[in-house]
């Protein structure tokens, strides 16, 4: 068997480091970071729709794709971030054969309440320059409740109309909030508190007959996103 | 004579007997009328998850529901049974209610696998129904994930034999019996609860 040799142009190390000396030069205001020879560019929110304008046009970049755009939650994590969510951009441009990642830190304005209502996050949107932003802002505002200044249409996007919450944030019951039933006197279907006959038990397989042996524990665990959700965390 | 062979048997030794000196049969006109209703089951085309692909093999030629008068119609109007095949969620629940809504009577609702059972693999995430019979009321539970299709086709069987049974000058009812509006006591213990 013959191995070919394996050529990657676009993790050449070297491009990577005059990219991010050009880019450092271009927009002072940005951190650079280099790991797994991937390119990180951190900057503030305000400052986005200038840069990824920038990165779309500059004749050295051409970052003419938005390739994904998606939110994070960094609620209990070990390692120390500014603020509790991100903004992640993903980049690529096709004529220089480079991807670069491009990241925002959210701050809530009001941190004190348990579930903050969507507008106490905002990111101005990028939709003007890549539309393919639609969606993904959408996504992300269905997902976290961050919300995109200037989207034209930002609605939910994969949850049901009168969904409450925002799923994927660390601190979202598995059961959610409402639960759907039909209504027979207003014959529609309606929403409802969620009302479970039973908990969710965690089966860890190491017993056959006691299917939940190490249960108090895993519902400890379970139970540190939303017991611990401490807002001076992020301050 | 108890054995069933031999009681058919006889029974159609009467019926020819009565067919040939009389020239005409009297049954019930419920016996008739549900043997129509079972013998020509209509279900819609409708699939959910990956159930419906057990619901295609069971249409398609090894196990052919064409045999038992049962096909597979376009529209919901022109059907009679709705097999809820897959997972029910939020989102899909008011369209599911529209589409049996829009079925004329009678109608019969077949729940298959477990996640139209009782939510079964997603019956804790937020965006499931927890037992399509919340939404709609259920004659047949079809167990399994995917049921097979033969597992379907014994539950259209059933289906028939319960078609058999029924009153037919009697209003079926339309709301969903597992469906509990809030402040009311659930309609089921926890002991009966079916999570798939």
């Amino acid at each position: 068997m013959t191995t070919t040799p394996h050529i990657d142009t676009h993790l050449d190390l070297k491009g990577l480091h005059t990219m991010a000396d050009y880019l450092a030069k271009k927009l002072p205001q940005a951190q650079l970071s280099i790991a797994v020879r991937e390119l990180t560019l951190t900057i503030a929110p305000e400052h986005i729709p200038a840069a990824i304008a920038l990165l779309k046009d500059d004749k050295k970049l051409q970052f003419t794709q938005l390739i994904d755009l998606c939110g994070v939650d960094y609620l209990g994590t070990k390692h120390p971030h500014p603020t509790r969510f991100a903004v992640v951009y993903q980049l690529l441009s096709m004529a220089h054969n480079q991807r670069l990642r491009v990241k925002t830190y959210v701050a809530e304005a009001n941190p004190d309440t348990r579930h903050p209502i969507p507008d106490t996050l905002s990111v101005p949107t990028v939709t003007h320059l890549h539309a393919s932003a639609g969606w993904y802002e959408r996504e992300t505002y269905d997902m976290y409740g961050i919300n995109f200044v200037g989207h034209p249409d930002l609605r939910r996007l994969l949850t049901d109309y009168d969904f409450v919450g925002h799923p994927l944030r660390k601190d979202f019951p598995l059961e959610g909030h409402v639960e759907v039933y039909y209504d027979a006197k207003e014959k529609r279907v309606a929403y409802k508190p969620v009302d479970l006959p039973q908990e969710l038990r965690r089966f860890d397989n190491v017993s056959e007959w006691q299917g939940a042996t190490g249960n108090a524990g895993r519902a400890a665990a379970d139970n540190t996103f939303t017991n611990s959700y401490n807002p001076d965390e992020f301050k | 004579m108890t054995d069933p062979a031999s009681i058919r048997q006889a029974g159609e030794a009467q019926m020819q007997a009565q067919l040939r000196d009389e020239g005409f049969l009297i049954t019930k006109v419920e016996d008739v009328v549900n043997w129509a209703r079972a013998g020509s089951l209509w279900p819609m085309t409708f699939g959910l998850a990956c159930c419906a692909v057990e619901m295609m093999h069971s249409a398609a030629s090894r196990y052919d529901l064409d045999r038992f008068g049962t096909m597979f119609r376009p529209s919901p109007r022109q059907s009679d049974l709705m097999i809820i095949a897959g997972t029910l969620t939020n989102k899909m629940a008011p369209a599911l209610r529209k589409l049996y809504d829009q079925m004329p009577e009678p109608r019969y609702v077949i729940s298959m696998g477990s996640c139209a059972n009782g939510g079964g693999y997603y019956h804790f995430s937020y965006a499931v129904v927890r037992g399509a019979d919340r939404i709609v009321p259920v004659d047949i539970y079809v167990p399994g994930c995917p049921p097979t299709a033969e597992a379907l086709v014994y539950g259209i069987l059933q289906l028939q034999k319960k078609i058999q049974r029924q009153p037919v000058f009697v209003q079926r009812p339309e709301s969903a019996p597992y469906a509990y509006a809030p402040g009311e006591p659930r309609p089921y213990s926890k002991d009966e609860m079916h999570i798939g």
